[in-house]
């Protein structure tokens, strides 16, 4: 548990406070900065990618009928891919709403 | 057996480098550590030393290479001096808290402005606490001995740490002295080759340098710290191994004629050896006077410089730069915290003298002792004052 919210020892810690696992930014949540989250509306995507590839957090992955879907697990909610999207297909929407 | 040389301090200092099989050299030039960096590009072109000599951009670059070879398992060395060294610093301290274990030659110069290439210590001081390992050469044959020694004690496991040697730029990098090189197995002798604890490696990803959040900032400095301290009896213990090796000791703190000495004048560096031509000669005119030199500045030998003034009624301390704190130089503020920690209150003078490639001669340090023994007798508040400087 400790290890996890990043309350350690010095003690504990590796040489250089180096982290030794690969990919351990995929254990960090990073959805919870977010004012706005982003929402597709399938009918006008084109399925062309442009969100997968312009976020910069990786947020979304390709489902098997091709559309990307977003983990708001880790979506900041920064807008670029509404930005980015040829078909204005997503909207970034108030959180709490 | 190595062999005895008349040779120019730079090119000794990179020879004895190349001598330690150093795999990455990253290095921009900058007066006075130019010929250290030059020859050792020399060595790498010609093919005598097998190593990646990676020409940078600056300093700042020159530091990060560094920091990148040494994650990946290299043994690396850099050079620098004064601003170069300034503009390096960012990246210093990234190379202590990683706990790589780079070896830097720091030839000491004055920081401007004004614009001064000569020999002072404000450099060494800007960088005091940067975390790095810091030793302080007097003569060529200490250069080369400690450059071998910090190869030595930074890559041994219980420490890990990037360590300098300083010298004197001009007064010490420039000479030309008889300097005993070391053959190549007696350098495989006292250092093994490099064996990294954790290295950047494709096959298994770490990550060097994360993000500290408040949460474990202050632990990451803690453990930091406490590798930093336990650096100081591997240190001594190193020095010992070398010794045994090359026959030459070295200590945390050497002295000079300070056993029985009322007065005590502490040095760093290679004017150290000016002031023992004036103990002599003071000496020999009946003053008990005795001389003290730092040959370890980070981490601070506290215990063996208590141990060598508490017998001293009065010490005048030199420093090589000012200390812009209003009060004393740096390197006297830091005897002064060392002994009153452990309730020893002699009489202290501080001395700032040799800014800027002004010569430190035999008679300044004359003038130094009178001037501490005038002072106290007269009873003047301890202080600081810059010697040998017009009105
Ligand atoms: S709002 Fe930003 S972080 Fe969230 S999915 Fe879009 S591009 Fe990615
Ligand atoms: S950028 Fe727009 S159109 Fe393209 S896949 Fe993403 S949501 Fe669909």
């Amino acid at each position: 548990m400790a290890k996890e919210t990043g309350a350690v020892s010095w003690k504990e810690l590796e040489l250089g406070c180096t982290l030794v696992e690969a990919g351990s930014a995929s254990k960090l949540k990073t959805g919870d900065w977010r004012s706005m989250r982003p929402v597709t509306d399938f009918d006008l995507c084109i399925k062309c990618g442009q969100c997968y590839i312009f976020c910069p957090d990786m947020v979304y992955s390709r489902n098997e009928e091709g559309y990307y879907i977003a983990n708001y697990y880790y979506c900041k909610g920064c807008g670029i891919c509404a930005r980015e999207c040829p078909k204005d297909a997503i909207k970034m929407v108030q959180e709490g709403d | 057996m190595g062999k005895r040389v008349g040779m120019e301090v730079s090119i000794a200092a990179a020879e004895m480098v190349g001598l330690c099989d150093v795999d990455v050299i990253a290095a921009y030039p900058i007066t006075p550590q130019t010929h250290i960096v030059e020859h050792l590009s020399e060595l790498v072109a010609d093919g005598h030393l097998d190593a990646e000599f990676i020409p940078v951009e600056s300093e700042h670059s020159a530091m990060s290479t560094c920091v990148g070879a040494a994650a990946a398992g290299a043994r690396t060395f850099t050079s620098t001096s004064s601003q170069g060294y300034a503009l390096m610093a960012e990246i210093c301290y990234i190379a202590s808290s990683l706990r790589l274990p780079i070896v830097m030659a720091v030839v000491n110069r004055a920081l401007s402005a004004p614009i001064s290439i000569w020999n002072d210590h404000a450099d060494l001081m800007m960088s005091r606490d940067t975390g790095w390992i810091q030793t302080v050469a007097e003569n060529g044959q200490e250069v080369v001995d400690l450059l071998l020694h910090a190869f030595r004690v930074a890559e041994d496991h219980r420490v890990l740490l990037p360590a300098i040697v300083n010298l004197d730029g001009f007064t010490l990098s420039h000479m030309i002295e008889p300097v005993l090189l070391p053959d190549e197995d007696e350098v495989k002798r006292y250092l093994p080759p490099y064996r990294p604890r954790l290295r950047l490696d494709p096959e298994k990803p770490m990550t060097f340098g994360p993000v500290g959040m408040p949460e474990v900032y202050t632990e990451v400095k803690k453990a930091q710290d406490e590798a930093f301290k336990a650096s100081y009896p591997v240190i001594v213990e190193t020095w010992d191994e070398f010794a045994k090796v090359f026959g030459r000791r070295y200590r945390p703190v050497e002295t000079y004629k300070s056993e029985d000495a009322d007065v005590i004048i502490l040095t760093m560096g290679s004017t150290s050896e000016t002031a023992m031509t004036a103990v002599d000669k003071m000496r020999a005119e009946g003053k008990k006077v005795g001389l003290v030199r730092l040959r370890l500045w980070r981490p601070f030998p506290f215990d063996e410089l208590y141990q060598a003034l508490k017998g001293a009624g009065a010490v005048a301390v030199m420093d090589r730069a000012m200390g812009f704190s209003g009060g004393a130089g740096p390197v006297c503020t830091e005897v002064k915290a060392c002994l009153y920690d452990r309730a020893f209150y002699p009489y202290i003078q501080n001395y700032v003298a040799g800014l800027g490639g002004r010569d430190i001669t035999v008679e300044n340090f004359e003038e130094i002792h009178d001037k501490l023994v005038a002072s106290m007798k007269r009873g003047d508040p301890m202080g600081y004052e810059i010697i040998n400087v017009r009105e």
